[in-house]
């Protein structure tokens, strides 16, 4: 046990990855991450958005995506959609705020792409940010990282 | 009305609001709009509804999970409601029980579909082991292997609903308007609607006995505080965005166009709070009338 934790931090380290080591959910750098478990993907004004693997993990095998309209507006910290998995619909809440203006209707056919690739196939939506000041009050990898530790130890 | 409980230090307030043959859209437009809307933890409980009715999962499709043809036929409605799972079809003979709660209401329990279907799971244990083999078996709750009680869930920000149908009793006839869903639990195997389900009045003495015990067991978690119907403000829980719970009359109808009659199928239920309030006032009258000529209501 404790090699194959040495082989996974040295792997991670290489792939610019971090593990915590009670779950091993996935953690991507130079990604920013929200509190309510979505990550942003910021190029330029776009930011692609997505759940995090914490977030699939802990939801169970996704079988329906609730996509919004391209063209609506997304609010930081407010939902836009939701996943279904195991009887619950749970909302997806948007990191940023500005214009909707990508979904990806691939989950339509395949929601379980959010369960196996939750930060490239199992992205969610684009949105072109308008206020780029709300990326301050996002967290790093590292910083989500701890915060999925806390949480996870308070329960 | 009753008196309110003296508040338990240190439990937070649930409020409980119990209904009867309360119209289930407009029960499930109430929850969406105090799940959304309220800072407050609610139970809600209502005694059957008015008409056969078919409850669908956000992502159901009717052509899926619904024979169309006897639905449009007997004009039964079909409605989406806004939390996931399967399809029910629910009567006179369906008790629902409904659980909104703040993600922290519950000290250490995690707002995920699990930790909460294990949490409710161990609250209605309390109160049915004595009656049969009770069991949470894949997010249904059964006596052996089964099904009596069919839930889902729905988790936002900070906040959780789970409400669940509970078959006290079920007219087997209805079982023939829905098909066998694709996506069904294990335990199953592959067994009809009536070789599946069962009624729960065949286990549990009354509705009273589960609904006291379902609040008393509630009692240990949070300081219960009966609620009615009308203490609620005109607009009070509207809700800010588009509702997800509604009427699939029309897909339904689409979906079978060539039947004739569709026009007669597209009833949408937009029951008026003073509706769904009259409806229960009625057959709170009706339930009165019984009693003083000795019926029990169980």
């Amino acid at each position: 046990m404790a090699s194959r934790l040495m082989w996974a931090s040295q792997a991670a380290s290489f792939l610019r990855i971090s593990l915590f080591s009670r779950a091993f959910s996935t953690v991507i750098k130079d990604l920013k991450y929200s509190d309510t478990h979505e990550w942003a993907k910021v190029d330029g004004s776009s930011v692609t958005i997505g759940i995090t693997d914490h977030a699939q993990d802990h939801l169970g095998d996704v079988v329906y995506v609730e996509l919004p309209e391209v063209g609506a507006n997304a609010k930081q910290g407010k939902n836009f959609g939701s996943v279904e998995s195991v009887k619950a619909t749970s909302d997806v809440n948007s990191p940023v705020s500005g214009e909707i203006v990508e979904v990806n209707s691939e989950l339509n056919g395949s929601p379980g792409l959010i369960n196996g690739s939750p930060f490239e196939k199992g992205w969610i939506i684009k949105v072109k940010m308008s206020d780029a000041g709300e990326l301050n009050s996002l967290m790093d990898s590292e910083q989500y990282s701890k915060f999925c530790e806390e949480e996870d130890a308070k329960h | 009305m009753a008196l309110p409980q003296a508040i338990k230090a240190g439990l937070p307030c649930m409020n409980l609001l119990r209904m009867t043959a309360v119209p289930i859209l407009e029960q499930l437009y109430l929850e969406e709009r105090l799940l959304r809307t309220s800072a407050e933890n609610w139970c809600i409980i209502n005694h059957g509804t008015s008409l056969p009715t078919i409850v669908m999962g956000i992502s159901g499709r009717p052509s899926e999970l619904v024979e169309l043809k006897p639905v449009l036929r007997d004009q039964i409605p079909v409605i989406r409601r806004f939390s996931g799972g399967g399809t029910v079809i629910i009567d006179n003979g369906t008790l629902f029980v409904s659980l909104i709660c703040n993600k922290n209401a519950i000290p250490g329990l995690q707002p995920y579909p699990h930790p909460i279907m294990s949490w409710t799971g161990q609250m209605y244990g309390q109160v049915l082991h004595e009656f049969g083999d009770f069991h949470l078996r894949e997010n249904d709750y059964a006596f052996n292997s089964h099904k009596f009680g069919g839930n889902a869930q729905s988790i936002i920000k900070d906040r959780w609903i789970h409400h669940t149908s509970f078959l006290w009793d079920y007219d087997a006839r209805n079982m023939e308007y829905l098909k066998l869903p694709s996506r069904a639990p294990k335990y199953r195997s592959a067994r009809s609607h009536v070789e599946f389900l069962c009624r729960m009045k065949n286990y549990v003495p009354s509705r009273t006995t589960f609904i006291e015990g379902t609040i008393k067991s509630l009692g240990g978690h949070f300081s219960i505080r009966p609620f009615d119907l009308d203490e609620l403000e005109d607009n009070e829980f509207d809700l800010t965005t588009p509702e997800n719970t509604r009427s699939l009359a029309k897909d339904v109808a689409s979906e079978k166009d060539d039947i004739a009659g569709t026009r007669n199928c597209e009833r949408v239920y937009r029951w008026s709070k003073k509706d769904a309030h009259d409806a229960s006032k009625d057959e709170k009258l009706r339930m009165k009338s019984a009693q003083e000529e000795g019926q029990s209501w169980i």
